[in-house]
């Protein structure tokens, strides 16, 4: 699946984008990512999958497009 | 003016409408400048700032002249030279929970053009208790992001920046254009698209945001749009909560300190037995754990802070953020000893599966 990285994620994971192993589901992609990246767990960041905001887990499939959106407070 | 859908009635509709913009920076100042143009009736301008240098490359209304003067003042003078018949409030004062109901009321809509969580919560919360929709703008860096909340969508579902970010992160994790820099013509951007859906909301043409998180990226020119899903967790708060919970704002919680322990040390503080564990996470979060002694979520905390025992407390939650601000919060309120699993449930489940 594809990883889709926004706003100040970006300087934590190094990328914008990231082809990955497919998790089971959101809540493990979000373990994993904070194992490989333990500054990910200072931001507060939702998930949205192809495009839908997901609020709670969610299964994760082949060809999934998932975005990792934190909050902006700049303007 | 000649343009399809675009008639008298709607012109009519911008002169008639009442617009408050909170910010009178670099999202403000073009949103400004635009509803101007548009011929909006009356606008009030809310920025307590005054000009500085460093603001004048992306807050276009102010030049050297200015610095050191009024924001609001300013923009206002230019905006009456710009269009004369336009009625424009200013209130050179910060956002506060104590006068946002007030500001806001009588104003058909909120433009946030604000550079801090505080204050997007505070006009978030109080956009709904009014239920006036509100126009989001943010930047950070590189993108930008503009949605409507509180404004019914297609499916005439209204959202609230508090299904996207339930629980208001810590400042210090962001930052705002002054500390972290940005190019001047992106929160430009932005704020010509907040001023944008305002005039569709105005005029009743379109399509709003309303339901969309628009993310716009000045690198690649592209943007991102994500439909955004109600979080059944958040409810509207009552007048009488939004204003109390000004007591806990007012108190500064960054001179809280909080114990911020590993998991190795929150295992031997549980292990004795003499600390009181507290999980601060919303109802439905994942995983359930069955080793605290009270779950009580962060957005009903303040009200039941005086319910929790008078011994050492250990917050926890997801990731460690929300449970020092919680941890803030009690320690504040009750004058005991708190402490935060740092990197919460997550870093315990790594440490100890």
């Amino acid at each position: 699946m594809e990883l889709l990285i926004f706003g100040s994620l970006t300087d934590i994971v190094g990328t914008n984008k990231q082809v990955i192993d497919t998790p089971v589901d959101t809540e493990m992609l979000k373990a994993s990512l904070l194992k490989q990246y333990p500054s990910l767990g200072q931001v507060p960041y939702f998930v949205a999958i192809n495009k839908t905001m997901v609020q709670g887990n969610h299964p994760l499939q082949e060809g999934d497009v998932v975005a990792l959106m934190p909050a902006f407070s700049g303007g | 003016m000649i343009l399809p859908g675009f008639g008298l009635a709607a012109q009519k509709n911008l002169a008639r409408a009442r617009v408050l913009i909170v910010g009178m920076g670099a999202l403000g100042c073009p949103a400004l400048q635009y509803l101007v143009g548009a011929g909006v009736g009356q606008i009030g301008i809310v920025d307590p700032d005054l000009v500085s240098e460093s603001n004048l490359h992306r807050q276009l209304l102010y030049g050297p002249a200015d610095i050191g003067k009024s924001k609001v003042a300013i923009a206002a003078g230019a905006m009456q030279l710009q269009n004369p018949t336009v009625l424009i409030s200013t209130y050179p004062i910060a956002i506060e929970r104590q006068n946002a109901l007030d500001l806001m009321e009588g104003y058909d809509l909120v433009i946030d053009a604000t550079d801090n969580f505080q204050a997007k919560y505070l006009l978030n919360d109080a956009a709904a208790i009014l239920d006036i929709p509100l126009i989001y703008g943010a930047v950070t860096r590189y993108q930008g992001q503009v949605s409507v909340f509180h404004f019914p969508d297609q499916g005439n579902i209204c959202y609230s920046y508090r299904d996207l970010f339930p629980v208001e992160p810590a400042d210090a994790i962001s930052g705002s254009c002054e500390s972290l820099g940005v190019i001047g013509v992106l929160p430009g951007i932005i704020g010509c698209l907040q001023a944008a859906e305002a005039i569709k909301i105005i005029t009743g043409i379109g399509k709003s945001l309303a339901g969309r998180l628009y993310t716009h990226d000045f690198l690649d020119t592209s943007n991102y749009e994500i439909a955004i899903q109600k979080n059944h967790q958040i409810q509207t708060m009552t007048r009488e909560a939004f204003l109390l919970s000004e007591n806990h704002a007012m108190i500064d919680l960054d001179d809280m300190d909080v114990d911020e322990v590993s998991v190795e040390t929150f295992l031997e503080l549980k292990n004795k037995g003499d600390v009181f564990i507290l999980d601060v996470r919303e109802r439905e979060e994942y995983p359930p754990i069955d080793f605290s002694d009270a779950q009580i979520p962060m957005s009903e905390l303040t009200q039941q802070i005086d319910s929790l025992p008078n011994k050492d407390i250990c917050v926890i939650c997801h990731q460690g953020i929300r449970s020092v601000y919680a941890a803030q919060q009690i320690q504040a309120k009750k004058s005991i000893k708190t402490y935060s699993l740092k990197g919460g449930i997550t870093a315990y489940f790594n440490k100890t599966t």
